[in-house]
Parts: C-alpha cells; sequence; structure tokens
C-alpha cells in the first residue's frame, strides 16, 4: 500500500469526522424543519405516555408535603389576569355570578354556582407544581374532587375525555381561549380537584380564580385555571388545533408526565 | 475514698495546666540555626525544587513533541490487533452522537429557566445556587452574567449573552451552537430529548446485557488483583504523559477500566435517575423517593452536575485519546483494529 493510499484514508476520515459534527451542529434544526422528522421524535413522547402509565399504578398518589415547605408565594405563570370582559365583569362581582358549565358526553347537564361547588365533596392537599419550564412551587389546595362532580352528572358510555374550557385568551385580539383536556383515568384520580382555595384563602385571580384544576401527576400547563365549562367528549381532534390543549397545539405533549 | 481520688485529680490537673501556662508563658527562645546556616540549607531547598521543575517540564516538552511527531506517522509498524469488537463500536458512536444530542438539547431546556435550585421546590426564600442572566444597560451594552453560589461571574459572549448566527451580541442563555434546536423551543427541545434520551436508555442496556454475555465486562473492564496493585504507578504515568506501549496496549489500564466502569455504572445512570426523578407521574411510584436526592429542584441541579461531569470525562477521554495517538485510536474504534508497536520497533 502506498503512502498516498493511506494519507487519502486519513483525509477521508477528517471529512468524516468534520461531516459528522458539523451534520450534528447544522443539521439537527435542518431536521427539526422537515415533516417526517418530529413525528419521528413524537415517538418518544408515546413511548413515555405507555411507559409511564405501565408502571404507575392508576390510584398512585403524588407526594404532598408540609405546611413548612410551603413556597412563600406562589408563583403565577402565563395569564395574571384573563384580558376578557365577561370574566372582569365576574371578577369584578366576587364571582357571584360564575356559573361552571358541564356538558357534552353526560346524562345531566349540569350548571352549577361556585357555592354549590363548595358543598361538593373537597379535598386539601399540599402538593408540588412542576412547571415545563423547570421550576417547582409547593401551595396548600382545597377543592372540589372531580370525580364527585363527574358522577353527579353521569358520563355516557362513550365518554373518553374532559376538555377544560378558560375565560383567558391567548391572543391579544381576545381569540384563541386557554383550553386542556385529560383522560378519564386521571379525572377520577382522588388528588384531581378543583381548586377554589390557595394555601387558606380564595384561589387569588393570578393563579386561577375562580376555579382552576389540579393535576398532581403532570405539569402545570395541564392545570387549567379560569375554567368554565367542563365538555366530556370522545375525542378532541375537532377542538381548536385538535392536539388537546392550547400548549398541545404549540407542540407540548398531550401526556405532560415528565 | 471518694475525696482522696477528687483530690489527685485536681492535683494532676494542677500540673498538667501549671506546664501548659509555662509552655506558653514562660521559658525562653533557643536559636538553633544561626542565620548563615538558615540561608544556606533554603538556597539549597530552591535550587533542587527548581532543578527538579526544570527536568519535569523538559521531560513533559519532549512527551508532547513525541505525541506531536506521532500524528505523522500513525500505523507505520508494527501489526494490527484486533481491539474493539463490532457491537462496541456500533454502541461507543451511537453514544457519542445521542449524548450530544442530549447535552445540547437539555441545554435548550434549561434555558427556559436558567436557574439551579437546591430543595423540595424553587421558591422556599432562598437564592438559586446558580443562575445564567443576560442584561442591557442604559446604553445598550449587552452583557452576561454567571452566579454561583452568590458570586457573580462575567460570562459575556458565552453564558447570557453570546453571538447568534448573524454575529450579534443577544441576551441568550446558551449560544445558538451549543443547543438543539439553534433557537430557543422548549416543546421541541423536550421532544428531541426525550426521543434521544429513550435511544441512551435503550443502547445502555445492549451495551451491559452484551458486556456481561460476551464477558467484555469481565475480561477487559474489571480491574484485575494486578490493576490494583498498579494504581499508584499508572497515576504518576498519567500525570507525566507516559503512556504504556508495545504488548501493554492491548488491555486497557486500571485508570481508564475505572473511568469507563465510573461513567457505565455510576454516572450515566445517576443522570437517568435524575431525569425520571423529575417527572411527576414517576414521582408517584413511592411518594418522597426523590426526597433521597434532597427533592426535585435538587434532582434537577444533580441532573446537571451529572451532564458536567459527562462533559468533563469526554474532555479526558478525548485528551487522552489525542496524546496516545490520535489516528491510532480513532482508527481502531472505526475499523476495530489497533496498530500495536512491536517492543523491538519502539525508540
Amino acid at each position: 500500500m502506498s503512502n498516498d493510499d493511506k494519507l487519502t484514508r486519513r483525509g477521508l476520515m477528517a471529512r468524516l469526522l468534520a461531516g459528522v459534527s458539523l451534520s450534528v451542529l447544522g443539521g439537527c434544526d435542518r431536521l427539526t424543519g422537515t415533516s417526517w422528522f418530529p413525528r419521528v421524535l413524537g415517538l418518544g413522547e408515546k413511548a413515555t405516555h405507555k411507559a409511564q402509565r405501565l408502571v404507575v399504578p392508576r390510584k398512585a398518589m403524588a407526594q404532598e408535603f408540609l405546611a413548612i415547605d410551603l413556597s412563600p408565594q406562589f408563583r403565577s405563570n402565563g395569564t395574571s389576569i384573563p384580558d376578557n370582559p365577561t370574566y372582569r365583569a365576574l371578577a369584578a362581582d366576587g364571582f357571584a355570578g360564575y356559573r361552571l358549565e358541564v356538558g357534552g358526553l353526560v346524562e345531566r347537564p349540569l350548571t352549577l354556582s361556585l357555592a354549590e361547588i363548595r358543598k361538593l365533596p373537597s379535598r386539601t392537599q399540599t402538593t408540588r407544581h412542576d412547571c415545563v419550564e423547570g421550576w417547582s412551587a409547593i401551595g396548600e389546595w382545597k377543592g372540589a374532587r372531580l370525580s364527585a362532580l363527574l358522577e353527579a352528572v353521569h358520563l355516557k358510555p362513550n365518554a373518553r375525555y374532559i376538555v377544560f374550557l378558560c375565560a383567558d385568551p391567548m391572543e391579544e385580539d381576545g381569540t384563541s381561549p386557554y383550553y386542556e383536556s385529560i383522560d378519564l383515568e386521571d379525572a377520577f384520580h382522588p388528588q384531581t380537584i378543583l381548586a377554589y382555595e390557595l394555601n387558606g384563602t380564595p384561589l387569588p385571580i393570578e393563579n386561577g380564580a375562580p376555579l382552576r384544576l389540579r393535576l398532581e401527576r403532570q405539569l402545570g400547563y395541564k392545570m387549567a385555571k379560569y375554567v368554565m365549562r367542563l365538555e366530556i367528549v370522545e375525542d378532541f381532534s375537532r377542538i381548536a388545533g385538535g392536539k388537546g390543549g392550547y400548549w398541545e397545539d404549540q407542540g407540548y405533549e398531550w401526556y405532560a408526565g415528565i | 475514698m471518694a475525696g482522696r481520688i477528687n483530690e489527685t485529680i485536681g492535683g494532676r490537673l494542677r500540673k498538667v495546666l501549671k506546664s501548659l501556662s509555662r509552655a506558653v508563658s514562660g521559658g525562653y527562645a533557643y536559636c538553633r540555626y544561626s542565620l548563615p546556616v538558615r540561608l544556606k540549607r533554603w538556597s539549597k531547598a530552591v535550587f533542587v525544587a527548581a532543578l527538579r521543575m526544570g527536568r519535569i517540564i523538559e521531560t513533559l516538552c519532549g512527551r508532547l513533541v513525541k505525541v506531536l511527531k506521532s500524528f505523522g506517522r500513525a500505523g507505520s509498524r508494527g501489526y494490527p490487533y484486533y481491539r474493539h469488537p463490532l457491537p462496541v463500536r456500533i454502541m461507543h458512536w451511537s453514544n457519542v452522537l445521542f449524548l450530544a444530542i442530549l447535552l445540547m438539547s437539555g441545554l435548550n431546556i434549561l434555558s427556559a429557566h436558567p436557574a439551579l435550585n437546591w430543595g423540595k421546590s424553587s421558591y422556599r426564600g432562598v437564592p438559586p445556587v446558580m443562575e445564567i442572566r443576560g442584561r442591557e444597560n442604559d446604553r445598550g451594552e449587552i452583557s452576561g452574567v454567571t452566579r454561583i453560589l452568590g458570586h457573580d461571574f462575567p460570562t459575556t459572549g458565552f453564558l447570557g449573552a453570546s453571538r447568534g448566527p448573524d454575529g450579534a451580541l443577544t441576551i441568550r442563555e446558551f449560544p445558538s451552537w451549543l443547543t438543539i434546536p439553534g433557537d430557543l423551543w422548549l416543546a421541541m427541545a423536550r421532544q428531541w430529548h426525550f426521543f434521544f434520551a429513550w435511544l441512551l436508555v435503550v443502547n445502555g442496556v445492549a451495551f451491559v446485557t452484551y458486556s456481561a454475555v460476551s464477558r467484555h465486562l469481565r475480561h477487559d473492564l474489571v480491574p484485575t488483583r494486578q490493576d490494583w496493585r498498579s494504581l499508584g504507578r499508572t497515576i504518576v504515568d498519567h500525570m507525566r504523559f507516559r503512556h504504556p506501549t508495545g504488548e501493554a496496549v492491548k488491555h486497557y489500564n486500571v485508570l481508564q477500566k475505572l473511568a469507563y466502569l465510573g461513567v457505565i455504572f455510576f454516572l450515566l445512570p445517576l443522570m437517568i435517575l435524575m431525569g425520571l426523578g423529575m417527572s411527576p407521574a414517576l414521582d408517584a411510584l413511592h411518594p418522597g423517593w426523590i426526597d433521597i436526592f434532597f427533592g426535585r429542584q435538587s434532582v434537577r441541579t444533580i441532573h446537571f452536575v451529572v451532564a458536567l461531569s459527562l462533559v468533563l470525562f469526554v474532555m479526558v477521554h478525548v485528551f487522552e485519546v489525542i496524546v496516545t495517538g490520535f489516528w491510532n485510536n480513532f482508527r481502531s474504534m472505526i475499523t476495530g483494529y489497533y496498530r500495536v508497536e512491536s517492543e523491538a520497533d519502539h525508540e
């Protein structure tokens, strides 16, 4: 073998090395921009969802904390006051006129005032709120058990998801209201509540007054604030962007267990 | 009886105290070595130390020259030795790709909340352990500051503020060339991160299974009794850039074995465990298990510290690959063959 031959081989290797590192650096963005690659990446989300549902028992409880663990101030993220005249009118009146609607695939649609919601079986829990951004805050929540509410309306057999329709518009022109959806397994979990109290006081507006969802085994963006209506559906693909939630429509995972 | 014992104890105590007070205040200074003697001895010590340092620097330079020379004459002598079987090579390069992507997408995720806290939550009235911030002053000048344990470090150009693809200094937690995607895009970074985290786990399980079944683990990675005995010498050899030659290169040395085992069985599993520990769903498996690691925010901090440790390992690993003959090592991880210089050929 001649010396030239080896030099070429070495040159080839150098080019290969440079090519690989360049493609890692620059090619990733090009891959992100394709239509097929994010779908491949989405397989990871599906695997995570399946694996976590397999490993974590249905009724496994999220960790609960002590009063000393409470965050001095519970951080507000996203909307701090909905830019919605109807909501503002309700808030000005201390939510006396607020009515939660429960409809969709139910035998007995319901409309409940805040006082009626407070009469439902409740649960108080000191839990950790984990934001998708990475931070955590600990607060004490009191709210109506979602399971009690769903038992009161009698779900139809084809009911599969609870959709939470909210008062806060996510676009500046007042459109694109926040929404979220959860499955029945999470909906009937004992820690899943519609919270109306935070740290022993009525839920502040920046944390979702008058009613927000607590879904303790998933990330913060699943826990819709300013909940106005529960829509029980079989499939959410025809609601808004079709991904089951405002942030899901922006590319976040529907199952936010990690 | 009891009174007498007390007396003796009291007497002894007094004696001890007296001797102590004499040592502190009494007595006198005695000149053991005169000034000329002291000067002579010190100058000699300094001279000898300088001589030794000089020799060490000389050897180091010599070694470095040799290393540089070796770039130009890889594989010209000796015989090929099949060192890395195909599965190991495939899994090695998969790991390179996966870990690079995980690091870069991880830094994009960290940018969404560029602070690391200790404890169960981020808001306990205690400042973060580490925080990256970008600032713009009244004159429109941009700067980056990284605060670690209450100390501010200027990190303009890298952390907090760096030059984007257009060359302009912008406020950014990590430079765009170090993140996947290049733009700050939490949702997409998470997609990348979790997909490749699965691949890393699959690769890791495959590697450990393969290594156990093929005895790669027992034959090549677990230190032998002889290895343990050579530990001290190997450390000294590494510090002097003196590396095994001839037949000895067919085996990993003890530091190499310990480094690889440490990464495979400690750092990477800890990394994955800390990743899983951040999952609110998996925290419910046994409520409070992450408190073993001081709570979720500590878990997040440890996840980052382990990532840094892995980066450090890779830096040392690549450094050793370069100084012990880059092309020979690199080729052996691609073709499997490493060229062993026979002892006779060695200078």
